[in-house]
């Protein structure tokens, strides 16, 4: 499969990827992410997922809402899972995807250490971890990839400590794929998953996902949320592939600071960041230039 | 054990319980073996990657960050269609803890050697059943060997038992860390064409696969209704029901290929004409047999039931030979804290009011019980009920007097 095109993405638009009537949220990124997903790889593949919303979307047994093979699993062990599951099936020639689907809080804080096993082993699977800054299934907790200052229930007055930045972890593990994608940029995010289906061994890509109730942000607001932070600078599309880092195309703009939306239009749509001072706001953004600085450097390192 | 002719050809090796569980690994082919190291598991593992490394066995070998890693990836690997194995002890095996509940609901095949150790705090690398008998609840069969020969023997026959149709439940193969896996026994070994007509590679497709492209099978979605929760919990305790024949029939076929005889889930030694039964489990049974002869020869009508499968629990084994005894007296190298023996606990239940009782927690931590010390314990018991009739002790701990 090839770069994605209009014409396809608008075939894939009838294709029952994810059956109605699921149990998400109105508007809810996992579901966008999902499909996008299953486009990528036409359906085909089969899926690891720990527990997070991505458990209870598909509804309840004996029915399911998602048309792959999936394996359910405890919250830390997806990637241990997926090794495992992919070796067995590779043992017996079938060389299709084994995709895990897994929330921040899987794959930042509890599933960590198998996360960082599987990826040094380099173990054959595609790891997503779809983002959507906090512990959201049981409620909007704050996880390592919260923002700084977001509001969340275990963070009242906002959260204190910076996000984790996964990917670049992902990066230093020294395996073959790490990519950021976001919701709101399907083409991309297809690509991105089908040039890591290239490639043999553990390719990780950490998807941004804008959660409405998790975020005090209307229903509607979730493709615009994420489209929003691409377009401020908040989330950069880079994409590492086998010694070569980029900026993706949606970012390639925001190189240049002078053609970023203004960070407050990204932040007051949000009511997780309605307790946030003017002051907050500049320091947010030293925090996100020196992001860019980092990328843009490592994009010299691995020209 | 060894009285019938081995039928199939069999070589006699000496070897550690350990690497008697890797001989067993090997000959039944596993794919996939994952697994991480704590004392005295270990030598297994190392025994199982030397195998592999010479082209002995045609395996992968995940080496995981971790127990919970290990039983995770030897999880997915079963329900991606392979026969996998992990082995672990103690603190390992309490890090899987989660994973072994996964596991067991999730019906698929798999195969676990647990060596025994105590838990800390303190630190203590010796043994102590306490580790494997916290599985009890988890879904998993759970046996224990007396010697290095019957660790090989539990070992090759759990794949026959975890795959067969009517239990699809995890095997925890359990043997007595230092005692039994760094101890030199000899034993006798079938050879591979023998092991390879009886157990055949396994079918990926029973009871499901999750592969790419395959049928879109979920494992593990919330159920609609709670009760489904109930039912998949009267269909485990059934098929640990269904265990006990299956045990039977695999053991029954399993002699035909090597001679050797097993009780089933339970052995009793000179119980026929017993008055008093001592319980036992595990590799301290050799000794605590040793004690009941000696009584024996002392004219004490005493026997022994050994405990092989502790899961499914052998109920009607137990209650049968208890019945009609005047006393039972249990050995238990486990605790469990605010009640005493865990089997002690669970015999309990089957012995009447009217028989004398003893729960003895012994060698905890790994300390020493000589056959001598045994059979004071037992012959006190026994005196005691003649002397006083019904006697009813519910736990003693006998801890031995040490130099401070
Ligand atoms: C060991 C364990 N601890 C806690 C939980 C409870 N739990 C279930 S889902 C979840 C949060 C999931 O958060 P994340 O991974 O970010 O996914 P999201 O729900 O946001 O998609 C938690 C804490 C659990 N299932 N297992
Ligand atoms: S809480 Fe957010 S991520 Fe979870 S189902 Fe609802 S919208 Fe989706």
């Amino acid at each position: 499969m090839g770069m994605v095109t209009i014409t396809e993405l608008h075939r894939y638009g009838r294709t029952k990827f994810i059956m109605p009537g699921t149990a998400a949220c109105p508007g809810c990124p996992l579901q966008v992410g999902m499909r996008q997903l299953a486009m990528a790889l036409d359906g085909k593949f089969a899926m690891v997922i720990p527990a997070g919303c991505s458990s209870v979307i598909p509804g309840i047994a004996p029915y399911t809402a998602y048309t792959v093979p999936v394996l359910h699993v405890p919250f830390a062990s997806s990637p241990a899972v997926a090794s495992g599951l992919v070796r067995a099936v590779r043992q017996r020639g079938i060389n299709g995807p084994v995709v895990v689907w897994a929330g921040d809080g899987a794959t930042a804080d509890i599933g960590f250490a198998a996360l960082s096993g599987a990826a040094y082993r380099n173990e054959d699977v595609l790891y997503v971890m779809a983002d959507n800054e906090a512990y959201m299934n049981t409620g909007i907790q704050a996880s390592g990839t919260t923002s700084w200052m977001a509001w969340t229930t275990t963070s009242p007055r906002g959260k204190t400590e910076d996000k984790k930045d996964v990917a670049l972890i992902m990066l230093m593990h020294k395996v073959p794929y790490v990519a950021t994608a976001s919701i709101a940029y399907p083409m991309d995010f297809i690509d991105k998953v089908r040039r890591a289906m290239q490639i043999k061994g553990f390719k990780f890509i950490h998807l941004h996902a804008p959660c409405p109730p998790g975020w005090k942000m209307d229903d509607s607001y979730t493709v615009r949320a994420a489209r929003l932070a691409v377009e401020t600078g908040a989330w950069i599309l880079w994409e590492y592939n086998q010694g070569r880092l980029t900026i993706s195309p949606p970012s390639i703009p925001y190189k240049d600071k002078s053609r970023r939306r203004s960070l407050e239009e990204y932040i007051k749509i949000q009511g997780r960041f309605a307790h946030l001072k003017p002051e907050d706001i500049k320091l947010m953004e030293d925090k996100m230039d020196r992001q860019w600085d980092l990328i843009l450097k490592l994009a010299e390192i691995y020209k | 054990m060894s009285s019938q002719v081995p039928l199939a050809k069999q070589a006699r090796k000496v070897l550690v319980g350990d690497h008697a569980v890797a001989e067993a690994v090997k000959l039944a082919k596993v794919n996939i073996v994952s697994a991480y190291p704590i004392t005295p598991q270990t030598l297994i593992v190392e025994r199982i990657s030397e195998m592999i490394e010479k082209g002995e066995l045609r395996a992968d070998y995940v080496r995981v960050e971790s127990e919970f890693a290990a039983l995770a990836t030897v999880y997915g690997a079963a329900a991606g269609g392979a026969r996998a194995f992990t082995a672990t002890s103690s603190h390992g095996l309490f890090y899987m803890y989660e994973m072994l509940w996964w596991a067991a609901a999730s019906r698929v095949p798999l195969v676990m050697a647990v060596v025994t150790r105590a838990l800390g705090p303190p630190w203590n690398i010796h043994d102590e059943h306490t580790d494997i008998l916290a599985m009890r609840d988890s879904g998993w069969i759970i046996g224990m060997a007396q010697n290095v020969q019957e660790a090989f023997d539990m070992t090759l026959t759990a794949f026959k038992i975890s795959e067969n149709e009517k239990v699809l439940l995890p095997v925890a193969v359990g043997l007595d860390g230092f005692i039994l896996s760094h101890t030199a026994e000899p034993l006798d070994v079938p050879s591979q064409e023998d092991v390879d007509t009886w157990l055949p590679p396994r079918n990926p497709r029973i009871p499901y696969v999750i592969e790419p492209g395959g049928e879109a099978i979920t494992m593990g979605n919330l159920p609609g209704n709670d009760v489904y929760h109930a039912i998949l919990k009267k269909y485990m305790d059934e098929s640990m029901e269904a265990a006990k024949k299956v045990i039977a029939e695999v053991y029954d076929e399993y002699s035909k290929l090597t001679g050797r005889n097993y009780g089933v889930l339970t052995e009793c030694y000179k119980c026929s004409d017993a008055k008093y039964l001592a319980v036992s489990m595990g590799a301290w049974s050799g000794d605590i047999l040793n004690a009941v002869e000696r009584l024996r020869n002392e004219g004490y009508p005493i026997g022994l039931l050994r405990i092989r499968y502790i899961r499914p629990f052998p109920e009607e084994d137990i209650g049968g030979w208890i019945n009609g005894m005047k006393g039972v007296i249990i050995f238990d190298r486990d605790y469990s804290a605010g009640m005493g023996g865990v089997l002690a606990s669970e015999i309990s239940g089957l012995v009447p009011s009217s028989i004398s009782f003893e729960g003895v927690l012994a060698g905890l931590g790994g300390f020493d019980v000589s056959a001598d010390e045994f059979k004071t314990i037992m012959r006190d018991f026994v005196d005691k009920t003649e002397r006083e009739g019904l006697v009813k002790i519910r736990k003693y701990w006998y801890i031995p007097k040490i130099e401070r």
